[in-house]
């Protein structure tokens, strides 16, 4: 008798499933903080200018959360712009299009977070 | 080889039998938003460099969409509204999404009512979002 194999069509399937839906619980905290956000910051924080987004980004928190929202967003449409070319683009040009968004994706995280820290750890002018 | 079918015979109905409804728009838009929010995802990083890169750097970035006299110009608009109408958009029809996926709101009254209140949100939250924004700052 030989032993039953996994039935799984890929492994690597279910966890891109789940991983999409926990990082769609994280983006829709992190997305509705940034939304208020903003909107107290236009409500309370006068003109809404350089010097506003940059002293509120200086803070701690929005460091944090900010840094987050880009990694967990970046995840998020790296696992959902899969499917859509895995849907959408047939033949030698998929594996193509799925190396490109790689890429993509990293450069959109290190330039987000770079510029974050750049502006958290920026001398006072 | 297995037979050639005979044409003639009928075919199970189901495959050809539908209605376009609002769970299947609800269904594409959430795709199209999502492929959309890429967009988005750039423009945020585009405006987080610009505020890393100094005032003259946050100055023109801010002058792609907006006149001297510092309101929002024809490019601000479409851009400003569109993605946060996306955004919206997209939030909304995935946390519908994850009822579905927990095995809730297939019942066929709920589900569509659902399906239409993303969309109602999405306007909703869109026109409260830019209110906040306009009414605070009269020079926008």
């Amino acid at each position: 008798m030989f032993k039953a194999l996994s039935i799984d069509a890929s492994p690597e399937a279910t966890e891109h499933w789940w991983h999409q839906r926990l990082t769609a619980g994280a983006n829709l905290f992190l997305l509705l903080w940034f939304i208020v956000s903003l909107t107290l910051l236009a409500t309370q924080a006068g003109p809404l200018d350089w010097a506003t987004f940059t002293s509120w980004l200086k803070q701690p928190l929005a460091v944090i959360l900010m840094l987050l929202l880009i990694g967990s967003t970046a995840y998020h449409f790296r696992l959902g712009l899969q499917v859509f070319t895995e849907d959408y683009v047939k033949g030698a040009g998929r594996a193509a299009v799925l190396v490109a968004l790689n890429f993509f994706t990293v450069a959109i995280v290190v330039w987000a977070a770079f510029s974050i820290l750049k502006v958290a750890f920026a001398v006072a002018a | 080889m297995p037979e050639t079918p005979n044409r003639a015979r009928p075919l199970s109905p189901h495959i050809g039998i539908w209605r376009w409804g609002p769970a299947m728009t609800v269904s594409i838009v959430h795709r199209a938003t999502g492929t959309a929010l890429t967009v988005g995802m750039v423009l945020l990083c585009w405006w987080l460099s610009a505020l890393a890169g100094g005032p003259a750097d946050y100055a023109g970035f801010v002058d792609l969409f907006t006149y001297q006299s510092g309101k929002l110009n024809i490019v601000g608009w479409i851009v400003g509204v569109g993605l946060t109408l996306t955004l919206f958009q997209h939030m909304a029809s995935g946390v519908r999404h994850l009822f579905m996926d927990a095995g809730d709101n297939f019942e066929l009254k709920s589900n569509t009512l659902t399906a239409w209140a993303t969309f109602a949100f999405s306007i909703l939250a869109t026109i409260a979002f830019w209110a906040a924004i306009l009414l605070e700052n009269s020079h926008v």
